[in-house]
């Protein structure tokens, strides 16, 4: 049986999710029968692949260049799944979105910076004015809701997914 | 003794009392209607339109909290359609305010999340609003976070029905009513407020908390809410 090719991606979001995918214990075995792991944090690749079957993203779109990201991955993609609330909802990033991004980057790099108070203007990509939930801006085929999605979750969507089937909402579905 | 009548609901016949809503005969009878604003003892107010059922005869869907049982009736409580209008009634609450779940005292204690979960919801098909909203820690005890309402207005029922103190309200319209204490002043200022801490229990989500609660801290206790309202007599 061919190997479903498998990727996964953060944006803005605190790695929980990931760290929830790892979770799955001895059930990564299952993963590696069924997909390779073709992109991800994990992975030595710089580049986003094409002809992705399955991409996991955690995170909301925040910056230019998460909403870069994400439309490269929706292009190279057969499924996007929209993984943990900040991918689903913008959750904790959206925070921000009430103060606008001046007062943010006043506050985290001038008010609080103890010395060489400066906002930084290159290498760090730029803010969009409101954080995102990824569906606001490409088209996304599975939410899994939770901050993070538990482990079990997380796995059986995947396997789900990997045998070609797309993951009913669960009762073990919850925001936060 | 009040006049019995029968009913009919999702294709089983019911018995109810004359007067008693059609959410508290499908509840009497052991049946699931999802609804946020309801609670057990207070007055229906039809808030949330969770609780939507078809009534047979009638084209639109009625909110079972604030429709009088009568002979007869035919009332369903499952459809595609309600199922579809109940979700879109969660994800419109969830977009509409800053429900941040991840960062909530009452996160795993939430009633909002909890129907989310047991309705399907995965997400919100509508955009989010992300509004700039107060949250008021004037009083001694209690917290009031404007992010978390959803204008259920549990707390001004039980305000003014069991600690008879009339000290919540709902100001301005649409979109932007807002639950006010007294004369829309600080919670702590406000005089009618006994420090009773019912809307506290009755609140569904993580609007009215206790001070000095962490994340998934905040348990509520509505239960106590409907037995102050059965000790009292009298129903509603």
């Amino acid at each position: 049986m061919k190997k479903v090719r498998l990727a996964t991606t953060w944006l803005d979001g605190c790695s929980g999710c990931h760290m929830s995918l790892l979770d799955i214990d001895e059930g990564i075995l299952k993963v590696a029968e069924l997909a390779e792991i073709v992109y991800g944090p994990l992975v030595d690749i710089k580049e986003f692949p094409e002809n992705v079957d399955v991409t996991l993203v955690e995170g909301a779109v925040s910056s230019v260049e998460d909403l870069e990201k994400v439309r490269t991955i929706r292009e190279r993609s057969r499924i996007v799944v929209s993984l943990g609330d900040c991918a689903v909802t913008s959750n904790v990033p959206s925070m921000r979105n009430q103060c606008g991004v001046t007062a943010i980057l006043e506050r985290a790099y001038l008010e609080n910076a103890a010395t060489d108070a400066q906002i930084p203007n290159q290498v760090v990509p730029q803010l969009l004015p409101i954080s995102r939930p990824v569906h606001d801006v490409i088209k996304v085929d599975v939410f899994i809701p939770g901050c993070p999605p538990s482990a079990s979750t997380i796995l059986n969507c995947v396997a789900e997914l990997c045998a070609g089937r797309m993951p009913e909402p669960s009762l073990r579905y919850k925001f936060g | 003794m009040p006049k019995q009548v029968k009913l009919k609901i999702d294709g089983e016949y019911v018995n109810a009392t004359e007067g008693q809503s059609v959410l508290d005969a499908a509840k009497a009878n052991g049946k699931f209607i999802p609804s946020l604003c309801h609670v057990q003892g207070l007055s229906g107010v039809g808030a949330c339109r969770l609780c939507m059922v078809e009534i047979a005869g009638g084209a639109r869907p009625l909110p079972a909290c604030t429709t009088p049982v009568q002979e007869g009736m035919v009332i369903n409580t499952v459809s595609e359609r309600l199922s579809k209008y109940r979700r879109m009634i969660i994800e419109l609450l969830l977009s509409e305010r800053n429900h941040v779940c991840a960062v909530c005292v009452s996160n795993g204690h939430c009633e909002l999340q909890d129907m989310a979960t047991r309705l399907g919801v995965t997400h919100s098909s509508f955009p989010y609003r992300y509004p700039r909203l107060p949250v008021d820690a004037s009083h001694p005890r209690f917290v009031l976070d404007h992010n978390r309402c959803i204008l259920c207005s549990r707390c001004v029922r039980v305000c003014a029905e069991i600690e008879g103190a009339n000290t919540w309200n709902i100001v301005s319209r649409g979109v932007n009513s807002m639950v006010a204490a007294d004369l829309n002043e600080p919670w702590g200022d406000a005089e009618s407020c006994t420090r009773c801490g019912k809307c506290v229990e009755a609140c569904p989500t993580g609007a009215l908390v206790v001070k000095g609660k962490a994340v998934e801290e905040m348990v509520k206790r509505t239960q106590t809410v409907s037995r102050l309202a059965t000790a009292r007599g009298g129903s509603r």
